[in-house]
């Protein structure tokens, strides 16, 4: 077996040192009725060959969007990923390295952390953001049960324009870990009022902007409302590139902003490793989950970084954790942290710039097709349309044709026949102009 | 004579003007490099169109720094030098299972149709990726001898999260939520707080003298209002709980379940099938057992084997087979509902089963095997010149008190700095927290014999020294490395987690 270097003639030498006649002799506390003495039914090793061929074969099963017009979003984004980045995580320092816990031999991993945190407090506009989460769903559930702590309430307000994976997450956690979840109906136009729903009981009120459905809001008057109420305001961003062009959470009050970094780094994988934005208040910093990275010296002077404040961290607290995370999405904020550098002030300005011009040239080819209607007055990169037939028929007759149209919004709402002609789109940089014209042409077709 | 007086002398005369020293290289932050209108990328042209961003245009910079390419390669490149790494040397994490990560399992999460897939795509366009969660389920189905599994989980900690809640479901549907989990104080940080995150009181376990959850203890705490138990086996002192049939009886006596903390699977796959130890939920570590790499702390996977009595409390979304190929069940009206965004780490899921299938059902026995006799190979190595903190053999991991330090002024944590200097990343350090100093180590399969030959030669040379009272000489370690001990009280007390730009100095003076 390739990836073991034993030699049996090492097993018989080490077993003679150990003292024991076999291996078997050293799973003499398994009870003799639980110690399985052969193989259980599953295939023999495979070569290398052998292994890329049967995946490459299931890979082909499948019709990747690196293959096909591509239109997908409800948060997760097709983008390009600039090769340098993928190459240099792949560098086994980073890949194969542990959680920086001995700080003397992870000063690399630990000085991206840094920069990582100090990137994603610039972009949302926040005072300090930890070294990730597992993704913009499960972050944004944090910041509820954060929300819960610092204002010792327990009734967390969730917009309808809130991504419904990440609306589910917290309701699981709500249901069973013990707060009151709030939920308004699916605001697909854009045009919630949230005020009357938040009293003396709500910890905080979460939003996403841009929304599910695609609408940029001002969130500024809701962070007044929220906080003359007492409760915070949790605004998460599925959609990191658009905070290269629109104005940051935090200019506009918010508490805590989560967001899912996906977009910049990570390939879409089908849904997952991604990786979890968390930024909040300095005044909040040891309510804070996850693991953060500080600046500190050594006993030469000079300047290093550690993971610090781990008193608020299970293997430290345990019981009174702030959260129980413990590996969280390292290297895919490596890859954040990286293909952030490469775009830089410059770069990620002119790519949200491209992601909306795309987008808005794209809205405006699809909503002149007859029977097709934009919801949005606003947009970043991704729209809803409302179709003269249901969305998951279109989609089906589309990807037929090699395109991937979108997401049918009744995929995340199932069951509401007032949301199932509607069809989120979205689209990034890799949409070129004849994407976009092959996109008309098959709506058209597809509508007729 | 005075060791750290001589290797300070000596470190004044070799200093560099650059602060370089060979191939250790200062490194700046990315934000001390940059300059305005750089960039690492090149854009097309943004295309007229029509602005729909409302008034909510950004109006004040980001502050990000502008860099080249070449800037960008040489910055990584260079903090990746100053990591220790699997790909380096033995890295002996107890309970951390650092093996081997197969380049081909890489190059098959990256290819065409998986790493390009999106979540959400029509699902006749992803049979194949469905399929492919559908192959690993079976895997790690029958190697734990369970009928379903959830997949969603992202890493350990999720998994038990998954699995407490699935108890947690389990029990309301009958109206019994119940009050206390029972923890062994030899348990990870994360068993208590996962228990405690879902509401239940955390009732400890003590450990016995060999270093089990100590049975008559356990029995004696079970009540109506027990939940269920946390226990991991093979547990964190490397220990096979040989009670563990007779902990799954009492805890199914009065109405509980049994979670087990899979982190330590690596010695037992292919050996043992936790389902048959009468086990009902248990995470498996994809990031451990099955090699998907650690990253630097992530991302990971924690799949969560559950029994028949915990399966119809699973989360979504799953996998079904139909008459018209794979299905995904995004939404089933069940107790649990969702516990992350999409379907779960599918990039962790390409590579592990790459790592399954490449080594079989017999390589994986065979791998298991391995990690055990090197660990008690390590045992028999030190256990003269180190303390074993329970007598016998051990499973995948060797665990040391540090009794064979008193006297000596060295601590644990100044002999896992030492071992820094000598080329190796430290074993674990005080953990478990039942073992005095505990010094924890799991070499793995990975290490060959002529490896661990010289580890164990190290490790006692070292022991050696500290008991010569040369206590001067592993205060001062590590000596070698990008950056000696750092300053853990000054991080914590004036928290610096960010860069910000200097104030600017005053003009006129």
């Amino acid at each position: 077996m390739r990836y073991l270097p034993l030699t049996e003639e090492d097993r018989r030498a080490m077993l003679a040192a150990i003292g024991v006649q076999s291996v078997d002799a050293l799973y003499s506390d398994v009870p003799q009725t639980v110690h399985l003495t052969k193989p259980v039914d599953l295939p023999g090793f495979k070569s290398e060959l052998e292994v890329e061929r049967h995946i490459g074969a299931l890979a082909s099963k499948n019709l990747g969007t690196g293959s096909c017009p591509s239109f997908l979003g409800a948060g997760a984004y097709r983008h390009h990923i600039p090769a340098s980045v993928d190459h240099l995580i792949q560098r086994g320092e980073f890949l194969t390295s542990y959680t920086p816990y001995q700080p003397e031999v992870t000063q690399g991993t630990l000085q991206y952390l840094f920069e990582f945190q100090t990137q994603v407090a610039l972009l949302t506009g926040m005072d300090v953001a930890n070294a990730s989460m597992y993704d913009g769903a499960t972050a944004t559930c944090e910041a509820v049960t954060m929300a819960n702590r610092v204002t010792r309430r327990s009734r967390a307000v969730l917009s309808g324009g809130l991504h419904p994976h990440y609306r589910e997450v917290i309701e699981t956690h709500g249901k069973f870990t013990g707060f009151e979840v709030t939920a308004a109906p699916a605001d697909a136009k854009g045009a919630e009022d949230l005020s009357r729903l938040i009293d003396a009981k709500t910890s905080c009120v979460v939003v996403q902007n841009p929304s599910f459905f695609g609408h940029v809001h001002d969130l500024s008057d809701l962070a007044k409302v929220c906080h003359d109420a007492g409760a915070l305001l949790v605004v998460a961003v599925t959609e990191v590139v658009s905070l290269g062009l629109v104005t940051p959470p935090g200019e506009m009050g918010a508490d805590i902003v989560t967001a899912e970094g996906q977009s910049l780094g990570v390939p879409l994988s089908f849904g997952g490793p991604y990786v979890g934005l968390f930024a909040t208040r300095d005044k909040f910093i040891r309510q804070m989950p996850g693991r953060l990275t500080g600046q500190t010296v050594d006993v030469d002077g000079k300047r290093g970084w550690v993971l610090t404040l781990s008193t608020r961290e299970q293997h430290i607290r345990r019981e009174k954790a702030t959260s129980n995370i413990c590996t969280n999405s390292g290297l895919c904020a490596l890859a954040f942290n990286i293909h952030l550098t490469l775009l830089g002030e410059a770069g990620l300005t002119k790519l949200a710039e491209l992601n909306h011009a795309t987008a808005s040239r794209l809205a405006d080819r699809l909503s002149a097709i007859p029977g097709v209607t934009l919801f949005n007055e606003t947009l970043f990169n991704e729209f809803t349309l409302a179709l003269p037939k249901p969305a998951t028929e279109v989609v089906e007759a589309l990807a037929r044709k090699r395109i991937l149209g979108g997401v049918p919004v009744s995929r995340l709402y199932p069951g509401d026949a007032s949301l199932a002609n509607l069809l989120l789109v979205a689209a990034t940089e890799t949409v070129s102009d004849e994407d976009i014209a092959a996109y008309e042409a098959a709506l058209k077709e597809v509508l007729r | 004579m005075s060791a750290p007086t001589q290797i300070q002398s000596e470190r004044r005369v070799l200093r560099t003007i650059s602060g370089n020293k060979g191939l250790q290289i200062e490194e700046p932050l990315i934000f001390e490099q940059g300059m305005k209108g750089r960039s690492g990328v090149d854009l097309p042209a943004v295309p007229p169109h029509k602005d729909r961003l409302g008034a909510l245009k950004r109006k004040s910079d980001i502050g990000l720094p502008g860099l080249s390419e070449p800037q960008v390669v040489r910055h990584y490149t260079k903090l990746s030098q100053k990591n220790y790494a699997i790909d380096m040397g033995v890295y002996p994490l107890g309970s951390c299972t650092m093996k081997h990560n197969p380049r081909l399992n890489e190059k098959v999460a990256r290819l065409p149709g998986i790493g390009d897939l999106h979540p959400m795509q029509p699902i006749s366009t992803v049979q194949g990726a469905l399929e492919l969660i559908d192959q690993l389920a079976h895997w790690l189905k029958t190697l734990t001898n369970m009928p379903a599994v959830a997949m969603s989980p992202a890493a350990g900690a999720h998994g038990e999260l998954c699995g407490i809640m699935t108890i947690r479901a389990a029990l309301l549907a009958k109206g019994d939520a119940r009050k206390r989990i029972l923890v062994p104080e030899s348990a990870h940080g994360t068993n208590p707080a996962t228990a405690a995150a879902c509401g239940y009181e955390v009732d400890p376990v003590p450990a016995d003298d060999r270093g089990r959850v100590d049975l008559a203890a356990f029995k004696a705490k079970l009540g109506p209002d027990v939940a269920g138990t946390m226990i991991t086996n093979p547990n964190t002192c490397g220990l096979f709980e040989n009670d563990i049939i007779d902990i799954a009886d009492a805890i199914h006596e009065i109405g509980g379940y049994f979670y087990c903390d899979g982190a330590n699977f690596n010695a037992i796959v292919g050996r043992v099938r936790p389902g048959d130890l009468g086990i009902d939920a248990m995470h498996i570590n994809l990031h451990k057992t099955f090699s998907t790499p650690h990253g630097g702390g992530g991302p990971g996977s924690g799949p969560v084997v559950l029994s028949a009595a915990l399966a119809p409390y699973a989360p979504v979304p799953y996998v079904v087979h139909g008459a018209n190929g794979f299905d995904l069940v995004e939404r089933n009206g069940s107790a649990f509902g969702r516990l992350k965004g999409f379907h779960g780490q599918m990039g962790m899921f390409v590579r592990a089963l790459a790592y399954m299938m490449s080594h079989g059902s017999d390589g994986l026995r065979q791998a298991s095997g391995d990690a055990v006799l090197n660990a008690n190979y390590i045992l028999a190595g030190l256990k003269d010149e180190m303390t074993p903190a329970f007598p016998g053999t051990c499973m995948h991991e060797a665990l040391f008190n540090d009794e064979f330090l008193d006297g000596t002024d060295v601590t644990t944590l100044d002999f896992a700095k030492a071992m820094i200097d000598e080329g190796y990343h430290p074993m674990t350090m005080y953990f478990p927290l039942v073992v005095h100093g505990a010094l924890l180590m799991e070499p793995t399969e990975t290490e060959s014999k002529d490896g661990l030959d010289r580890y164990i030669e190290v490790v006692k040379g070292l022991a050696k020294r500290a008991k010569a009272g040369d206590a001067a000489y592993f205060k001062g370690a590590p000596y070698h490395t990008p950056r000696r001990r750092l300053d853990e009280t000054l991080a914590a007390r004036q928290p610096v987690l960010r860069w910000k730009p200097e104030a600017p100095k005053k003009a006129a003076e």
